[in-house]
């Protein structure tokens, strides 16, 4: 059965807690803490960007899967902060893994399932025995406009997936898409930021389109939230995902070891990813995970996973998710922050 | 092989030249050792410049300069090896004379460094280390320089305060020399509290960027009898290639181009590092002076900073080094540094130096090496 | 800095660290060359470099060349890599007071350098501590 042969994170170093952008702005920290949940959130430095997180991620996956990179049929990135609005990152992460020349790339763009689209179509192909093997990454760096609310979560992260049949850790049982036409953010071609459409973001957006695909996946796969080990949900922030969870069923239990946003913020793409690898960081074989994503605009992916026995012999080949968010962190103060996020206007 | 005497040498004084364009610094300089060698025509000319074309934009130089010095249909060659352009070119032109192609050889450098900006000079100078596996990745010279001194300084515990001390010392021989760029002294709290260029290197460790021109005149060592000048022969001639790269070197903290330039330099000369009494060497930053005078065998592996801190080196010392100023206090024009070097020796060999005199000197030495040790050209020059 | 086409023929060594093995007597190139310095061979094969390794020297650069003049100060040293090659290149993720000649380090992929809003953007490897 198809499944997930290897998985990766790379999560960068630098944080900037809440307080210290609350300062700048004149709004009350506590309060942002207490409604969003969220503590601190990842920054890339200058010189990251979702291409080059794809490529750490995607090294740590093959770490895991130890198969030659020459044998992907199939690179995606997904992301809604590409480097280029023309010109691939996928083609650059396929020539520094050395999948390159015999391979298909793609760039995926859905606003924060970006990631999962990949993953979608990556499983289908080695499903359908088009190609061997197919990678798919979801990696973010975007921006919430200075002072706005997405300010205090926007992060950046990646999560890579490869997908094929043989030694597979983590096979995947179903997936079901749920979408629909709906503007609740967005970002228009040379716009800086994004906007969006504040509480209209959540029950009509969030909610319904992760309660869609849940309820759907379960239908489909003749499940209930009992029968699931772990659920891992789109982090927007920290609340979202535990009531979205207790809207369908789930426990809080089920949620936490997936629930990495109180400390890393929004990765947008590579959200449910990230909270994907770290759930298979600690799942056990036999267990089931159950992972829903959400893209505003609006849509979410939804997979159901089934851990083998293989988990344990790949898991310690490369860096855990939660080692990546705890070690090493950088704390910048808003000026520095700014800087590397190129928010200060400089000279031509 | 002929023997090949020095007739002629002539310098302008260096520094930000605004009101002169390359070509009138380079002529200048080179009416100057003619008439100096009292000659007014040449068999040929070689002119070492690193960088015209970046500088200000002007290629096929030998034949604008052979031209506007008046000597064209002469033949005329630009040479290029980094900041060892000028002594490369004297080499040349040392080859042409020996071999008995030419009889008078006017041998010239040139660097107009000013009408760019600071960046634009950076990226220029950068243009002597890789391209691809250097400059890509952000290094300068300053850099390239800090790191060997950063391994000196761990591999034989070589000091901040024995780097300053050659600055310091370079500027009082300087403050001697009144064609310098920056004829004063300088103290070692000074250079100790200049600003940081690439740590541990500040902007008192690092040459200036300076527009000048020097030229010399060579012939055979007969000719010179018959034209009674004061005999000052070339015995001997060294180059030697390395890595650009400093990555690529075996030993970050030795410079084997200068090593093995020197070698094959003593040999032609037939003489050793302890017959050497003045030396002239490529102090683009004062950690090259140290590693320098290690390669050139004139102490030994490690100790170069102990024996400026002892003052071996010092204008009193027991082996004078740059008594011109060196490229710290002098300045340095690119190619014209090599030429220039030549100068001050001829000077001292001549006993024309002044308050710079090193008394009895009869056999000088000079090193002039491009980019963090890629080139290195050596010569020996002596009274005979 | 470099051009599109000059930037995209270094792509197999700024990617992936492809250097060559001289088939006659060993000598590893980066980048790889067409004659053995060491042997005069011309046959080569290629090798990937391994990934981590411990630094020679460093330095801190606080006056830039241009393109660079929004990333100062930045670390920048020579590093040996445990096949004994050195490479130059920029070290990240590491305050500046824990450089120390030894320190191991490993690659990461990195941005290089971007030109302006509009140019190409160009990657290579960096070094952070291990």
């Amino acid at each position: 059965m198809e499944g997930i042969v290897g998985y990766g994170a790379y999560i960068p170093r630098n944080r900037i807690k809440v307080e210290e952008i609350a300062k700048v702005w004149g709004a009350d920290a506590p309060s942002y803490r207490r409604g969003l949940l969220v503590e601190e959130k990842s920054v890339p430095s200058p010189d990251q960007d979702t291409i080059t997180m794809s490529v750490e991620a995607t090294k740590n996956a093959l770490r895991r899967a130890r198969i030659d990179p020459r044998l992907i049929g199939a690179v995606y990135v997904g992301s809604e902060s590409h480097p280029y609005a023309v010109k691939p990152s996928g083609t650059v992460l396929a020539e520094a893994i050395g999948a390159t020349p015999e391979v298909h790339t793609a760039d995926f763009e859905f606003a924060c399932k970006a990631g999962t689209e990949g993953m979608f179509v990556a499983l289908s192909l080695v499903k359908a025995g088009q190609v061997q093997y197919g990678l798919a990454v979801g990696a973010d760096t975007s921006q919430g406009a200075p002072g706005d609310a997405l300010e205090y979560t926007a992060a950046a992260g990646a999560a890579a997936f490869l997908f094929g049949r043989e030694e597979v850790v983590a096979e995947c049982l179903e997936t079901y898409s749920y979408t629909t036409d709906m503007p609740d953010f967005w970002r228009r071609e040379y716009q800086y930021y994004p906007q969006h459409g504040g509480r209209f973001t959540g029950d009509p957006a969030y909610f319904k389109h992760i309660t869609g695909a849940g309820k759907g996946i379960m239908a489909k796969a003749g499940m209930k939230p009992a029968d699931f080990d772990f659920v891992i949900f789109h982090q927007p922030n920290g609340k979202f995902p535990f009531r979205v969870g207790e809207m369908l069923g789930f426990e809080k239990k089920q949620i936490e070891p997936g629930w990495l946003v109180n400390k890393l913020g929004n990765t947008y793409s590579g959200s449910s990813p990230l909270g994907l690898t770290a759930t298979l960081d600690v799942a056990k074989p036999g267990d089931l995970i159950l992972m829903v994503s959400y893209g505003s605009g609006a849509g979410s992916d939804a997979f159901i996973f089934r851990v083998t026995d293989l988990i344990e012999l790949v898991r310690d080949l490369a860096p855990k998710t939660r080692e990546l968010l705890e070690k090493n962190r950088n704390y910048l103060e808003y000026g520095t922050y700014a800087k590397f996020r190129q928010k200060i206007r400089k000279a031509d | 092989m002929r023997d090949v005497a020095v007739i002629g040498v002539g310098m302008n004084k260096w520094g930000e030249l605004w009101e002169k364009s390359l070509r009138e610094i380079f002529v200048e300089a080179a009416l100057l050792a003619l008439d100096d060698a009292g000659v007014d025509k040449i068999d040929s000319l070689y002119v070492g410049s690193m960088s015209s074309g970046l500088f200000v934009g002007q290629e096929h130089l030998a034949s604008l300069l052979a031209d506007y010095l008046g000597q064209a249909p002469v033949p005329a060659v630009r040479v290029e090896s980094a900041c060892a352009s000028g002594g490369l070119a004297l080499r040349m032109g040392f080859i042409e004379v020996a071999s008995g192609m030419s009889d008078i050889v006017l041998v010239g450098g040139v660097e107009k460094m000013t009408d760019v900006n600071g960046h634009e000079a950076t990226y220029a100078l950068g243009t002597a280390a890789d391209q691809e596996y250097e400059c890509y990745h952000g290094v300068t010279f300053p850099g390239l320089y800090a790191l060997i001194a950063r391994a000196h300084m761990e591999k034989y515990g070589t000091t901040r305060e024995q780097l300053a001390m050659v600055a310091v010392k370079n500027h009082a021989n300087g403050s001697l020399n009144p064609l310098a760029q920056y004829p004063f002294k300088i103290t070692v709290d000074a250079v100790l509290h200049s600003v940081l260029v690439a740590d541990p290197l500040r902007v008192l460790d690092c040459s200036p960027i300076t527009d000048g021109a020097a030229a010399v005149v060579l012939c055979p060592l007969d000719l010179a009898r018959k034209l009674k000048k004061p005999l000052i022969k070339i015995s001997g001639s060294g180059q030697a290639t390395d890595s650009i790269a400093l990555s690529s070197r075996q030993d970050i903290t030795w410079i084997e181009s200068t090593h093995q330039a020197a070698k094959r330099a003593y040999a032609m000369a037939g003489k050793k590092p302890e017959d050497i009494q003045v030396v002239e060497v490529h102090d683009c930053f004062t950690i090259a002076e140290i590693c320098v005078i290690e390669a050139l065998g004139l102490v030994e592996k490690g100790k170069g900073g102990r024996a400026v801190e002892e003052g071996l080196t010092s204008l009193q010392g027991k082996i004078p080094v740059n008594t011109s100023g060196g490229l710290k206090a002098k300045g340095h024009p690119v190619g014209a540094t090599g030429v220039a070097q030549a100068i001050e020796i001829i000077k001292q060999l001549r006993e024309d130096a002044g308050p710079r005199q090193v008394k009895g000197a009869r056999v000088g030495l000079t090193q002039n090496m491009g980019g963090s040790g890629g080139s290195t050209v050596v010569h020996i020059f002596e009274r005979v | 800095m470099p051009t599109p086409s000059r930037y995209w023929r270094e792509i197999p060594q700024r990617y992936r660290l492809e250097a060559a093995r001289c088939l006659n007597c060993g000598f590893e190139a980066f980048p790889p060359r067409l004659v053995c310095p060491r042997c005069q061979s011309r046959k080569f094969e290629t090798i990937v470099l391994p990934g981590t390794g411990k630094i020679v020297s460093f330095t801190i650069i606080r006056v830039p060349p241009h393109p660079f003049v929004d990333q100062a100060p930045y670390a920048i040293g020579i590093v040996e890599l445990d096949n004994h090659i050195r490479l130059t290149g920029q070290i990240v993720d590491c305050p500046f007071e824990e450089l120390e000649i030894g320190k191991r380090v490993k690659i990461e992929f990195r941005k290089i350098y971007q030109e302006g809003e509009a140019g190409v953007i160009y990657y290579g490897y960096k070094f952070v501590p291990e």
